[in-house]
């Protein structure tokens, strides 16, 4: 059986994680955005996912510190290379993991 | 006649809304069965049975935040933290939502609003890119989003039978995610202004990552990234 303060946190855990993934669908998706919040919005993707990716190739540990010299930096700089050349993921994914599976072992 | 002809039409539109969003969402199954086989891997150890695991899966479908919450719990923490926690870490979200309602003007509220519930970073990424390209609509993006929820949710359950029998490295699986991030984050760059925002955003969150416990310094970074972009380009 489900102990009922589990059902609590997880079902917290749902909305605080629904709720902001609703509102701008829910309610920007019908008004027309400000030229300047379209372009800011614009950038963000790249932003989002550059802010995400380089912390993971160049630190490590906890408390975090630079680290370069790791199998996840060394099979990135390929594995960059082939998503500019082929801009496909499914191809990339399979690369990358190649890659890293490689340089774990000789490192 | 003419019925039978429209219900054939309507069956294969259908067939190519399925088709169309699984070729765009397998790979964000590769990244994601070999993470949620180890998130329930990890849960199962504190304490969670894989029912519970699964009804984390489906209720929050976010993985960096379960893992937070997994490792919150073995260590005794309130819910009422935990669920304060996955907030800040999630609020990300707040923003991709934001990008992909540029693109879904006067779609029905009803589908938005499951549309909202798989908004993960991949089905993010992915979803913009194909609306962008065009020939993209709110029910292939919603395909997208319940495959990859499904391949989530069905492979954090797995990772809580069984899964210490797959070894951790194998494969290199624990660099899906990375190689999917480095692949999307070029589709993502259409110009000089995106390339500069995310060198800016790279280098501020690694920055940010060293002095700020926690998740929060990637919405810090791109928040800050992509507005210093816009007020360079004013001035």
């Amino acid at each position: 059986m489900i102990k009922s303060e589990y059902l609590i946190l997880v079902v917290g855990m749902g909305l605080v994680t629904y709720i902001p993934r609703w509102i701008p669908l829910f309610f920007l998706s019908k008004r027309k955005l400000p030229p300047l919040i379209i372009e800011w919005l614009d950038l963000i993707p790249a932003a989002i996912l550059s802010a995400l990716l380089l912390p993971e190739l160049i630190t490590a540990g906890s408390p975090r510190h630079i680290e370069i010299f790791r199998p996840e930096l060394l099979a990135a700089i390929p594995t960059f290379l082939f998503a500019v050349k082929t801009k496909s993921l499914g191809g990339t994914v399979v690369l990358g993991m190649f890659l890293f599976w490689l340089l774990e072992k000789v490192m | 006649m003419k019925h039978k002809k429209m219900k054939q039409e309507n069956t294969k539109e259908n067939k190519n809304t399925l088709m169309q969003g699984w070729a765009a969402v397998w790979p964000v199954c590769v990244g994601y069965v070999p993470i949620g086989i180890a998130f329930g891997v990890l849960a199962r150890k504190a304490g969670l049975t894989p029912l519970e695991i699964g009804l984390m899966s489906l209720f929050v479908f976010a993985g960096s935040s379960q893992f937070i919450a997994v490792s919150m719990l073995s260590a005794g923490a309130a819910a009422a933290s935990i669920i304060l926690t996955t907030f800040i870490v999630n609020i990300r979200h707040l923003l991709m939502s934001s990008s992909l309602a540029v693109f879904l003007g006067n779609s029905d509220r009803k589908k938005l609003s499951l549309f909202a519930y798989g908004v993960t970073d991949e089905s993010f990424a992915i979803n913009l890119a194909r609306f962008r390209e065009g020939g993209w609509d709110l029910n292939r993006s919603l395909v997208v989003n319940h495959i990859a929820n499904m391949a989530w949710v069905a492979s954090t359950v797995i990772g809580g039978y069984g899964g210490q029998f797959i070894p951790e490295r194998a494969f290199g699986i624990g660099y899906a995610l990375v190689a999917m991030f480095i692949c999307l984050l070029i589709f993502q760059i259409r110009g000089r202004k995106h390339l500069i925002t995310a060198i800016l955003a790279g280098v501020l969150s690694v920055i940010f990552s060293l002095i700020i416990p926690g998740n929060i310094y990637v919405v810090l970074a791109s928040v800050l990234a992509a507005t210093l972009m816009l007020a360079f380009k004013r001035l």
